[in-house]
């Protein structure tokens, strides 16, 4: 019989709150999302000065990655991410500076998947990734893809989840996909965890 | 041109997001790209734009950029020979 995957750990961020595996590690009461962020960056002691150049949805991403990562050695972790919103947040700033000066460094952020390139460079990955949109989170989709990948032996591990940003409302579900773990890797546990803050 | 060289510094940190960049930190003669303040070929297009939009200064050929943009100082004095 197939020995079923687990789920290594997992990261929520969420309404000034990061936490790993249901604790609570960091916390913020700022309501701007972009001084949130920063004192988490220095929380973390994040030191990576390109951060700073990312759209909202990749320093939410990023983040969220940087606490599962932070101390992966495996180098063959493939990303699968979702969200609603896709890059709307940085699209929408794209639109508004059109009839102006539009940013170069805003309009490469208007693709979703830019995000899993941050963290691909961040973490050092050459690995398989991909980026799904749905209205909602789509728990099925995430644990097919990912025991596609383990099964093919594509991927050692997978960081799969949820990452949204839209008009300064942000939710970020990242869990690891390994072989060993803490939680049996099931669209049951995974929609679990997901509403697990 | 000590006044131009400040407010690049200030407009450079700024429009490129260098938090972790302070203006005294900036050489007038450091490079921006590579070894220096390690800006990127993205930044570039933002240095170009930023010539457009607060000096009215249109870069006929973007080849240019790379003697222009060489440090703060070949910045200046660009600005100070071309600005509208």
């Amino acid at each position: 019989m197939k020995k079923a995957y687990q789920i290594h750990s997992f990261c929520h961020i969420k309404n000034g709150q990061i936490s790993l595996n249901g604790k609570t590690i960091f916390e913020h009461s700022a309501e701007d999302f972009q001084i949130f962020t920063k004192h988490a960056y220095t929380h973390f002691e994040i030191d990576y000065g390109k951060f700073f150049k990312m759209d909202h949805l990749s320093k939410l991403a990023f983040i969220a990655s940087d606490v599962l990562l932070k101390e992966e050695k495996e180098k063959n972790t493939a990303l699968v991410l979702s969200n609603r919103a896709g890059s709307l947040d940085t699209d929408r700033k794209h639109q508004a500076a059109m009839n102006t000066y539009p940013s170069p460094a805003v309009f490469v952020y208007t693709l979703p998947n830019i995000c899993l390139g941050e963290i691909s460079i961040r973490h050092q990955l050459y690995s398989e990734n991909a980026f799904f949109v749905s209205d909602s989170f789509n728990a099925d989709t995430l644990f097919h893809y990912a025991n596609a990948l383990l099964d093919d032996k594509n991927s050692e591990k997978i960081l799969c989840g949820w990452v949204d940003m839209d008009e300064g409302k942000y939710h970020a579900f990242l869990y690891v996909v390994a072989k060993s773990g803490i939680f049996t890797h099931t669209t049951k546990e995974i929609n679990r965890l997901y509403q697990t803050q | 041109m000590s006044d131009l060289k400040l407010e690049l510094k200030e407009k450079i940190i700024e429009q490129l997001n260098l938090e972790d960049v302070a203006v005294a930190e900036i050489g007038d003669t450091d490079q921006l790209f590579g070894e220096g303040l390690g800006l990127d070929s993205i930044d570039a297009l933002e240095l170009i734009v930023m010539l457009d939009k607060d000096y009215g200064i249109k870069l006929a050929d973007p080849k240019e950029g790379r003697a222009i943009f060489e440090s703060i100082e070949t910045m200046a004095n660009y600005i100070s020979a071309n600005r509208a």
